[in-house]
């Protein structure tokens, strides 16, 4: 520990803390602005300057470290007139359309003008000259940029894609692709995790409101909607609740007040998925083990931003990935195929909108890969934010809402399809079913939760030993089945890379694309804190627990879905309507350049 | 500089597309473990095939095992850098206080007019690129302007012609 004053108060603190550390840990606020605890530390902003005693000029104090002695002032005239000026310079190159600004009152730099007390805009000069590059994606809005950098941390350090930096010099600079290339040509994953961290209206996901609207708008559109896991445990956030609220009864009355037809559950598709998928690995591992061709690890394809950086990184190692499609496309292709036969409609005249945690799902309805007889599987994808936005809009009372069920055959699900929205889940669920398969007992975990998967390290792993298992599977007799789970792009290329050296010593790998999984996704409310993440996590192990259906393969409709429609798992419908291939594509281009 | 910047003056012309990106392969090799080594690696890219148009950035960074938007933003950020395609010389006319004061505005008009081209930009016979330079560290010889390595002082805009006809 070391000792300084700060403020005139004498406080204690672990070494390598830095000023603005030291602080806080002390409830003495700096005010700052580019700094994002644990995430982004660069001193860009300056705006978290203070007095240091003995320094010849005032001190960014997110980057200097704390020392033995040290006499801080956070709080006098000079450091607060730096700090105006130094907001009114940030101001003098951003547009002040606040307005009619996506971002007003949830902006970063307009709260710190309300913080700053700042009542003028003294400084006019040149405006940076910023394009707007619309993916599919996310929007790129330049102009509205104040260079904080956090997205290039967020882009290079924490995902590992690297296809965000600072390119040219001084007044030029702009955070950018390679020369300026647009989004869709380059690698980009399109997780928007830069959407999440970006502290002004310059990044965010590309708007698809105005769509969904003019689908419920039109007459002969029967207008079909479905919610991702890890919406109901956030989207509480953009409507007044504190992080950690499940709303999933009145997310269900807030849809049919918009005015869809159908109020699906992407929960439903998941548990699909676990048939599907866990099928798939089954037969995956008996051919491993009876002396077929099969390849192993299997790793899960649920997550598009995962799916992408794979096409781009490891265009070899596309054999690896699950072909079972995600489960919200999944419940597209069905919405289409099963239930527009049950209503007698034209798939056609269906417009299915997926309510997603997810900036990439947006791209991955877009794939030729995602269609069925030239109908897209899904039209339209909403963000949690954009769906809080349109339940605003629409001025519906949230808070005061009735609870309400979602919309049969597509709606039921177990607790595991639940826990897929956060990391780990997906393997828990995956486990509770194949382990109860193979051996007619229940997964021998406490609650049914696989605790070594559990959190958010960013890679976990489990193995446990196959004994007496039923006759079908006697094959797996003796077996010790390995399984990893990742989340975050980083932890994705290090168990990629055991693959690709053929080191690998897993049987079975989730990766969610995005670090903590779906509830940190780049489509989910701003912001997404440490804290706020662990919140979401035990509230959507919360909504699993109190579910009385924990097991996928006991959902009714599901079987009810067999019975009726799909036959059997991976049979012909299935691979017809469920199951996909992957595109090879360059390591810094959309495709590989021939 | 090391060897291999120099080696390539002589041989530059002679030299197939693919000779000279097996040439950055070599280099690439011997640098990329080595922290910050990227500028270096482009320094010498550069004096080997002239310029860094995309396709080299991508098979530098390729190579090197970093981002492309990490290479793009080096060489963006250094002047001295180029991506498009370079004249045998380079004229490059100081704009730092000292000759900004004593006429250097007049040398760039008058190298626009001459050369046919503004600041920037290449002749269309490939023999000049045009640049400007902030501070040279002549500003007692001011105006000043350098061409390639050579620095010629107090700069008389008429005798702009008869200096150029001499490359």
């Amino acid at each position: 520990m070391i000792n300084l004053t700060i403020n005139g108060k004498s406080v204690s603190v672990p070494e390598g803390v830095t000023i603005l550390e030291a602080a806080k840990q002390n409830n003495i606020y700096i005010p700052n602005l580019c700094y994002l605890e644990g995430v982004h530390k660069f001193g860009s902003c300056r705006l978290c300057v203070v007095e240091v005693e003995g320094a010849r000029t005032l001190q960014a104090s997110c980057m200097v470290p704390a020392r033995e002695g040290m006499v801080v002032r956070t709080n006098t005239e000079k450091t607060r007139k730096a700090r105006k000026a130094l907001y009114e310079l940030i101001l003098s190159d951003h547009p002040k359309d606040c307005l009619s600004c996506e971002r007003n009152r949830s902006c970063e730099l307009q709260e710190m003008g309300d913080i700053l007390g700042v009542t003028e805009a003294r400084y006019n000069g040149e405006k940076s000259k910023g394009r707007i590059d619309i993916s599919p994606s996310i929007t790129r809005d330049m102009s509205k940029c104040i260079l904080c950098r956090r997205c290039i941390t967020v882009c290079n350090q924490i995902q590992n894609v690297g296809v965000l930096n600072a390119q040219n010099r001084g007044f030029e600079t702009v955070i950018g692709t390679a020369m300026d290339l647009p989004l869709n040509t380059v690698n980009c994953a399109y997780c928007g995790q830069c959407t999440i961290v970006c502290p002004v209206g310059a990044l965010k996901e590309t708007d698809a409101i105005q769509d969904v609207w003019n689908a419920i708008n039109d007459k002969n559109k029967r207008v079909v909607v479905q919610v991702a896991p890890a919406i109901r445990v956030a989207i509480g956030e953009d409507l007044g609740y504190e992080p950690g609220n499940i709303v999933t009864g009145k997310l269900a009355t807030a849809l049919r007040e918009l005015g869809f037809d159908d109020v699906f559950d992407t929960n439903f598709t998941a548990d699909l998925t676990i048939i599907e998928e866990g099928t798939e690995f089954l037969t995956r591992v008996k051919n491993a083990l009876t002396g077929g061709q099969a390849t192993l690890p299997m790793i899960t394809s649920c997550s598009p931003g995962w799916i992408k950086y794979v096409e781009h990184s490891f265009p070899e190692k596309l054999d690896h990935l699950s072909t079972c499609k995600s489960p919200h496309t999944m419940l597209g292709a069905l919405a289409k195929s099963y239930y527009a036969e049950k209503i007698k409609i034209d798939p056609k005249d269906m417009y299915v909108v997926s309510v997603m945690p997810c900036t990439a799902k947006k791209y991955e309805v877009s794939r030729p890969e995602m269609q069925n007889n030239g109908v897209p599987n899904v039209d339209a994808v909403l963000t949690t934010r954009e769906l809080a936005k349109m339940i605003k809009e629409a001025g519906i009372d949230f808070r005061n809402l009735d609870d309400a069920q979602f919309d049969n055959p597509l709606g039921l699900s177990s607790g595991a399809a639940d826990i897929f929205g956060v990391t780990g889940g997906v393997m828990e669920a995956a486990l509770r079913t194949v382990y109860e398969l193979v051996t007619g007992r229940q997964l021998p975990f406490d609650k049914l939760h696989v605790t070594p998967i559990v959190g958010l390290q960013q890679i976990k792993e489990a193995e446990f030993t196959i004994e007496n298992p039923l006759e079908a599977y006697k094959f797996l007799d003796g077996v010790t089945v390995k399984v990893a789970v990742t989340s975050g792009l980083s932890g994705a290329k290090v168990l990629l890379e055991q693959i690709a050296k053929g080191e690998s010593p897993y049987h079975f790998i989730e990766v969610m694309g995005c670090p903590g999984g779906c509830i940190s996704g780049g489509g989910q409310p701003r912001p997404t804190t440490p804290e706020i993440r662990q919140k979401r996590l035990e509230a959507i192990y919360r909504e699993d627990e109190g579910k009385e259906l924990r097991k996928s393969h006991e959902n009714k409709y599901v079987t009810k879905l067999y019975e009726e429609f799909l036959k059997e798992p991976n049979g012909h419908k299935s691979h017809e309507l469920l199951h996909t291939h992957y595109t090879k594509r360059g390591k810094f281009n959309e495709y590989i350049i021939k | 500089m090391s060897s291999e910047a120099l080696s390539c003056q002589c041989c530059c012309d002679e030299e197939s597309d693919q000779q000279k990106y097996q040439r950055i392969a070599e280099i690439i090799e011997k640098y990329k473990n080595r922290e910050g080594s990227l500028i270096q690696v482009l320094h010498l890219s550069q004096s080997i095939y002239g310029y860094l148009p995309l396709e080299l950035q991508i098979f530098i960074a390729d190579h090197m095992d970093k981002p492309l938007s990490e290479v793009s933003g080096v060489i963006t950020f250094y002047s001295f850098f180029s991506t498009q395609p370079r004249g045998k010389h380079t004229i490059r006319v100081c704009m730092g206080t000292a000759c900004y004061v004593r006429g250097g505005k007049k040398l760039i008009d008058r190298l626009e007019g001459i050369l046919g081209v503004s600041v920037g930009s290449t002749t269309e016979d490939k023999k000049f690129t045009f640049e400007i330079a902030r501070c040279i560290g002549a500003c007692g010889l001011a105006p000043a302007m350098m061409i390639d390595d050579v620095v010629f002082k107090q700069v008389n805009p008429d005798k702009l012609e008869s200096i150029l006809a001499k490359y």
